[in-house]
């Protein structure tokens, strides 16, 4: 376990993009003759995850992976694996018969009895879904080769939810816009990609609210499209995205400049200095530190022995989570005194 | 003539459209076709789609003889009970597969096929979605060209 929750080697202690936090891909697969998960007793569920235990490792594309039986680990556990993306809401529920491979940098994560038998997702930092979807298509050749997949020749993978039937695939990718929020274009934006079909979502995917101007977008017809196209779909969209963004942030600098500037040092005030803080607010200042890292409003020098300022406040979006905050106390934490704890790893991080 | 959808008011909109395969003209009444349009225009829930259909169709609703779901379940909770669901319930399922990705037709990877078959699976499926544009131009005289092109195709893999 230690290992699996290291977050030093995991995908996300990298940064590459400023707009484009993380790519991600995933694949839906089931078994032909047992029934979905939601319909299946806990034999089937068990025969299910015994099945998958024993096959999946015969591959170099999992190698640095592992088996983990979702009822062995503590709620708090759960809760990181949940904050890290690497399962599902509704996986951490109720974990009988749940099962989860997940690799040591946690780009791989393979859910086992969610919605479907199988969720295979592939999550890197930046703008990748090519990585993401060359490394997943790997793995997803590999299951076929050990499992009889449910498939229909007309109608694709076979799923629980007709939604994600076909190709049974979903990539998004996860962006921070701020600059389209401060300039209220974003209501234009989501509107235009709702109507070319693409679906946009909070920060921890279906469900969620847009915590601190981050959104995740996605396809949304699964059916009728190539795995390639849909990849390619929405990389132009999400190019798109980038572009409006980045032009928001232009006339942000040249209109309100000195507005801008006072919230982004303002946000740092209130991080150094605040006693109590949650992580809806911590999350929209630690935004607004990231737009002064990319405006090159707040640079290197301004943060106390830290090299690289990108990186600290990438960090910090997940250190401040309800559950690494308990992880790096070692004990669970009611929700005022979380809100002690972040207050005051943020005070020592982003002291000057 | 009678709309065919409520069958009381008179038909006064004419539209002609796909269901699994076969064209079907309908001649509805002023009032279904505004429901028919809001349920064209669509959205990303599952159960409005659901929803929308439950209004259009009372008629019997079929369980699935091999886990034993009722076509009235899935509608509930949104999730079927077994990959044989989708054989059991084709009928009702294709109408809604069509409203959520506007397709009904897979084009993506397949493990079942060797490569030759493969190259006719993704021809065929790039000729339906000609065929269904032909149709909703009503270039009927193209679309009877593209269907027997589907044929012959499908006859030879």
């Amino acid at each position: 376990m230690e290992d699996s929750i290291d977050i030093q080697n995991s995908w996300l202690s990298k940064t590459e993009s400023d707009i484009i936090f993380s790519s991600r891909i995933r694949l839906a697969r089931n078994m032909m003759d047992l029934p979905f998960p939601s319909r299946a007793d806990d034999s089937q569920k068990k025969e299910i995850l015994k099945k998958v235990n024993a096959n999946w490792f015969n591959t170099e594309l999992l190698n640095d992976c592992q088996f983990i039986e979702m009822q062995t680990l503590s709620n708090l556990d759960k809760q990181v694996f949940l904050e890290r993306h690497l399962v599902s809401n509704e996986h951490i529920v109720d974990g009988d018969g749940k099962g989860l491979i997940v690799s040591d940098n946690q780009e791989i994560s393979i859910m086992i009895n969610e919605e479907d038998h199988l969720r295979m997702q592939v999550i890197t930092s930046g703008f990748n879904l090519q990585k993401c979807w060359r490394l997943l298509s790997g793995i997803d050749e590999y299951f076929n080769k050990q499992f009889s997949f449910a498939f229909l020749p007309d109608l694709g993978y076979l799923t629980a939810c007709p939604t994600n039937l076909g190709t049974a695939m979903r990539a998004s990718c996860m962006m921070h816009l701020p600059g389209l929020i401060l300039t209220k274009r974003i209501n234009k934006v989501l509107e235009l990609l709702a109507k070319i079909s693409f679906t946009i979502r909070g920060f921890f995917g279906e469900g969620t609210q847009a915590l601190g101007n981050f959104f995740q977008i996605s396809n949304q017809s699964s059916l009728g499209f190539s795995e390639e196209e849909i990849v390619e779909n929405l990389e132009g969209v999400i190019n798109q995205v980038k572009k409006q963004e980045e032009d928001a942030r232009l006339i942000l600098s040249k209109k309100q400049n000195l507005q801008v500037e006072d919230s982004i040092w303002r946000a740092l005030g209130i991080l150094r200095n605040a006693r109590m803080i949650n992580s809806q607010e911590a999350l929209s200042h630690l935004s607004l530190l990231f737009l002064g890292v990319d405006l090159g409003i707040i640079n290197d020098n301004d943060f106390f022995g830290i090299c690289n300022a990108r990186k600290l406040v990438f960090s910090l979006l997940l250190i401040i989570q309800p559950a690494h905050l308990q992880l790096a106390k070692g004990k669970v934490l009611k929700e005022k005194e979380r809100d002690c704890v972040r207050a005051e790893i943020l005070r020592e991080k982003l002291k000057k | 003539m009678l709309c065919n959808i409520c069958h009381k008011n008179l038909a006064t909109v004419h539209f002609t459209e796909i269901v699994s395969d076969e064209i079907v003209e309908m001649h509805i009444c002023q009032d279904c076709s505004k429901s028919k349009k809001k349920e064209l225009i669509g959205s990303v829930d599952i159960f409005d789609f659901i929803k929308k259909e439950n209004k259009e169709k009372n008629d019997s609703l079929p369980k699935c003889n091999i886990c034993g779901i009722s076509y009235q379940e899935f509608k509930k909770n949104g999730l079927l009970g077994c990959a044989r669901c989708y054989s059991g319930f084709r009928k009702q399922l294709l109408p809604l597969l069509k409203k959520i990705h506007s397709r009904t037709w897979h084009v993506g990877k397949s493990h079942f096929l060797d490569e030759k078959q493969a190259v006719a699976k993704m021809t065929v499926g790039k000729l339906r979605e000609q065929l269904n544009r032909a149709i909703s131009l009503e270039e009927y005289e193209e679309a009877s060209k593209l269907r027997d092109k589907i044929k012959i195709i499908e006859k030879d893999a």
